[in-house]
């Protein structure tokens, strides 16, 4: 049912994948996300929605490969099918018009910014994207962000693209430039702890989209819980972005790792290639 | 739900009622000994999933059924929410009818392979039998619809019911735990499209997400929803009425009234400190992790879990029961039961309590947690806790629980699972705002089910009572699809 029509590879590790999902295209909001979950044996994660077409009825989604179900979906090719696609899921991001927004996304999180930064550019904002990543190959989605972003920068830890440094130093260059009355960031969490730090510095109100691990998407398991504002949240449902500035990102970082040692074992076992193979 | 004695009166006097009363006398069928269903052994079980309770022979169920003493007030059929027919198909089993027995058992229960299951009938259906009066056990009502159910079920010739000419009438049911598969029954029965919309991608709710394969083998929840399947209904996963379409939507696409069935899946936790370290779980999650996604099969199946030396479980109810059972076969070598009132007043069943204990269980009743303490990685490594005491009763008529001052211990554990209940999903209130809700997020009905905001909307199960019973949900979902019927044909 839910089809891949199209596959493209954005960099070494990131593939887009254009998906047959009909009634998610229509009723998807920028800032929403799926729970896909591939074969009957795999498991339920997370995606942003990047984007959708409504006379297709697609929606398309990008995917870093970090473990085992996103070199899965890696792998996939055109024509074949996902076993399960669920949403949308979580509160779409509040779009207003505002001013001048800084859209700052880190490694892929700059896959879930994209359709959060088109919607504020849509509604009549000044839209300053900053890209940032390890390396040349992990900056994604740069021409597609010029298209609508009234700037993009770029950042890479060792200046193989754009200015050598970290996402801060052009969220800061940017703030020291100019009003800024909004920053919307996503990426790792230490790179938003670090973003909401500075913002906090120039009391600059930030959101940040948070990519807790995840079982049901519904508000069923409590898996995704954070504290926001010292109270607990599930980033499902009353989420996934949050006021940065009250989000515990050393506690989510932490949770974050709960599985790394089973992680690691069903990882080793797909690039050994006994379960499905590399490509 | 009232008892028609008129109509099993009529019942009983049949002749082979009467004939077969009369094999044997009522001193006779005292004398019989309630059947013990036979299960496999706690040390072998407690180390894998596969069903704990075994089933019972025929010759066993014959031995039993004949203890039945088809009394002329079956007062029995008054504790139970469905009001089962429960000598009639007592009897059919005496007589040797299995076929009969289910079609009596199915004419007021769709699903009693799960009923005789999961029923705590030691408070609904059992507790009501004329044996009590006279301090014998019970008659095993329970084991005898599980044994009807499966012979059905296992004969391979399971009787579908009739269902009538389509009227064509497009109906949604949202939710397919036990309450909306058994109003998607009995509207199809009534010749409804009936469409069956559920947010997980396999069905059954509850029955699937959490209770455990060694209570209740999924296996049995494939059968029944292929028999649905097989009456006319559709069956559609991966959906979240509300969030894949809205309601308005569904209303355009010609669905003229909904079912919501949605249940109570919103885990609570304690808010007390340090509750999100890492591997502290809701039930909820774990028990999903184990049952829905296979978990206990990592690595074959992807999504992994955590098997923890010393698990806690927070909480004396079946979900607390359910986890901390799941923990000893996950390879626990603790699994400990904190619960902050006494056994006596613990929600769960006591044929759980019972099989827990033999598992090899720990109950630490009469405690409760106050803090977690975590490891320079953010994982739980102690729980502190406090002894209780119980004081006065409470609203529930339960004793209340109060803190022993200085009392408080540190334990060591790896894993807490808080299962101390769950509250409705605030979805359905967030997108339907005008349906009129309590304060505790239910949803308020009239004796129809019917809600009493938007008359194309009914409800039932968890998602009106909270937390509460299969055969209650199951009970609710027979009302809600009659009034349906009523509310679609006065249209
Ligand atoms: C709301 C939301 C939206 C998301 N959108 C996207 C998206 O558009 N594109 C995309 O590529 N990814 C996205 N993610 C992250 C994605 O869900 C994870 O990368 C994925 O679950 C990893 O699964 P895996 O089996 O491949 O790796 P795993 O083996 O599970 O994990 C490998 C490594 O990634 C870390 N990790 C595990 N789960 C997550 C997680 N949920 N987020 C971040 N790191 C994690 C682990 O700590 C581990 O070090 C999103 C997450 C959320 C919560
Ligand atoms: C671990 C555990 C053990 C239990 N043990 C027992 C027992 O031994 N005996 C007993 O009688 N009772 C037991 N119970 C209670 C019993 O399971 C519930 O009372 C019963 O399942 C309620 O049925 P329901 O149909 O109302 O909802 P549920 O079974 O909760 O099903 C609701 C379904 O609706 C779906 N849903 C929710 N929102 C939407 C939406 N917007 N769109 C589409 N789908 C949606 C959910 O995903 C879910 O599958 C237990 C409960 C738990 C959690
Ligand atoms: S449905 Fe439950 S309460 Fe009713 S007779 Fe069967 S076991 Fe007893
Ligand atoms: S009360 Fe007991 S003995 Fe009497 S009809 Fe019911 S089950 Fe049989
Ligand atoms: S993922 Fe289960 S509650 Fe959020």
């Amino acid at each position: 049912m839910y089809k891949i029509v199209q596959r493209e590879v954005l960099s070494k590790d990131v593939v887009k994948l254009v998906i047959t999902a009909e009634r998610i295209s229509k009723s998807r909001k920028a800032g929403q996300f799926v729970i896909v979950k591939l074969g009957e044996k795999g498991e339920r994660i997370p995606l942003t929605i990047a984007d959708s077409d409504l006379e297709k009825g697609t929606i398309t989604l990008i995917i870093q490969r970090v473990g085992l179900t996103s070199h899965k979906f890696f792998n996939i090719k055109e024509g074949d099918e996902v076993t399960d696609i669920v949403g949308p899921l979580g509160l779409p991001t509040h779009v207003k018009k505002l001013g001048t927004i800084i859209a700052a996304g880190g490694g892929v999180g700059i896959a879930p910014l994209y359709p959060i930064a088109k919607a504020f550019k849509e509604a009549g904002n000044k839209l300053i994207v900053i890209l940032a990543a390890r390396n040349k190959d992990l900056i994604i989605l740069e021409d597609e962000m010029r298209e609508f972003a009234d700037e993009v920068l770029v950042y890479t830890d060792d200046g193989s693209a754009g200015t050598k440094g970290l996402v801060t130093s052009g969220v800061e260059h940017i703030i020291n430039r100019e009003n800024v009355d909004e920053v919307v960031t996503i990426g790792p969490a230490v790179m938003m702890k670090f973003v909401a730090l500075l913002t906090k510095k120039y009391n600059i109100h930030t959101l940040a989209s948070l990519n807790t691990i995840m079982v049901d998407g519904t508000g069923m398991c409590g898996a995704c819980r954070v504290t926001v504002g010292g109270t607990t949240k599930f980033v499902c449902v009353d989420g996934p972005e949050f006021n940065a500035h009250e989000v515990d990102f050393d506690e989510m970082l932490l949770r974050l790792g709960a599985y790394v040692e089973q992680e690691k074992i069903a990882y080793e076992n797909v690039l050994k290639g006994s379960d499905g193979g590399v490509e | 739900m009232s008892v028609n004695y008129k109509e099993l009166k009529k019942d009983r006097s049949s002749e082979w009622r009467q004939e077969l009363r009369n094999l044997l006398s009522a001193k006779e069928r005292l004398k019989g000994v309630r059947v013990k269903m036979s299960e496999s052994s706690p040390d072998e079980r407690n180390k894998n999933f596969f069903e704990v309770n075994n089933g019972i022979t025929a010759e066993e169920a014959a031995l039993e059924a004949r203890r039945c003493l088809d009394c002329p007030t079956p007062t029995c059929i008054s504790g139970c929410p469905v009001n089962i027919n429960i000598p009639g198909f007592i009897k059919e089993i005496e007589k040797g009818d299995m076929k009969n027995a289910a079609i009596v058992l199915k004419s007021t229960n769709a699903l009693p392979a799960i009923c005789g299951r999961v029923c705590p009938q030691e408070t609904q259906c059992e507790i009501k039998c004329i044996y009590n009066k006279i301090g014998e056990p019970p008659v095993a009502i329970g084991n005898l619809e599980r044994y009807t159910a499966d012979t059905e079920r296992l004969s391979g010739e399971m009787s579908i019911p009739e269902v009538a000419e389509p009227n064509n009438i497009k109906v949604a049911i949202v939710g397919s735990g036990p309450a909306g598969l058994t109003t998607a029954g009995e509207l199809a029965k009534l010749g409804y499209d009936v469409t069956l919309f559920e947010a997980l991608h396999e069905f059954g709710g509850v029955l699937v997400y959490g209770i455990p394969e060694f209570r209740l083998p999924k296996e049995i929840m494939r059968v029944e929803i292929e028999n649905l399947e097989e009456m006319g209904v559709k069956f559609v996963n991966n959906f979240i009425v509300g969030r894949t379409a809205s309601f308005d939507d569904l209303k355009e696409e010609g669905f003229k009234a909904f079912f919501i069935g949605s249940g109570a899946g919103l885990p609570k936790f304690m808010n007390i400190p340090g509750e999100n370290l890492i591997n502290i779980f809701s039930s909820n999650e774990y028990l999903t992790r184990v049952n829905l996604m296979k978990a206990f099969k990592f690595p074959e199946y992807d999504t992994p879990i955590v098997k923890g030396k010393n698990v806690a479980v927070i909480g004396g109810g079946n979900t607390a029961m359910d986890s901390v059972r799941t923990a000893k076969r996950l390879g626990a070598d603790r699994a400990m039961i904190i619960y902050r009132r006494s056994e006596a007043e613990m929600p769960a069943r006591d044929e759980e309590i019972h099989h827990a204990k033999e598992e090899g269980i720990e109950f630490l009743n009469l405690n409760n947690p106050i803090e977690y303490i975590g490891d320079e990685k953010g994982k739980v490594k102690q729980m502190k806790a406090q002894k209780m005491e119980l004081g006065e009763p409470d609203d529930s008529g339960r004793r209340r629980p109060r803190p022993m001052q200085g009392s408080e211990y540190l334990m060591d554990v790896d894993v807490v699972v808080v299962g101390i209940g769950t509250a409705p999903n605030p979805l359905i209130q967030q997108v339907l705002p005008e349906l009129e809700m309590t304060a505790w997020g239910t949803i308020v009905v009239n004796d129809g089910m019917q809600s009493v905001t938007r008359p194309d909307i009914f409800a039932g199960g968890d998602i009106v009572r909270g937390g509460a019973t299969v055969i209650l949900a199951m009970g609710d979902g027979k009302i809600a699809a009659e009034s349906m019927h009523n509310y679609l044909q006065n249209l």
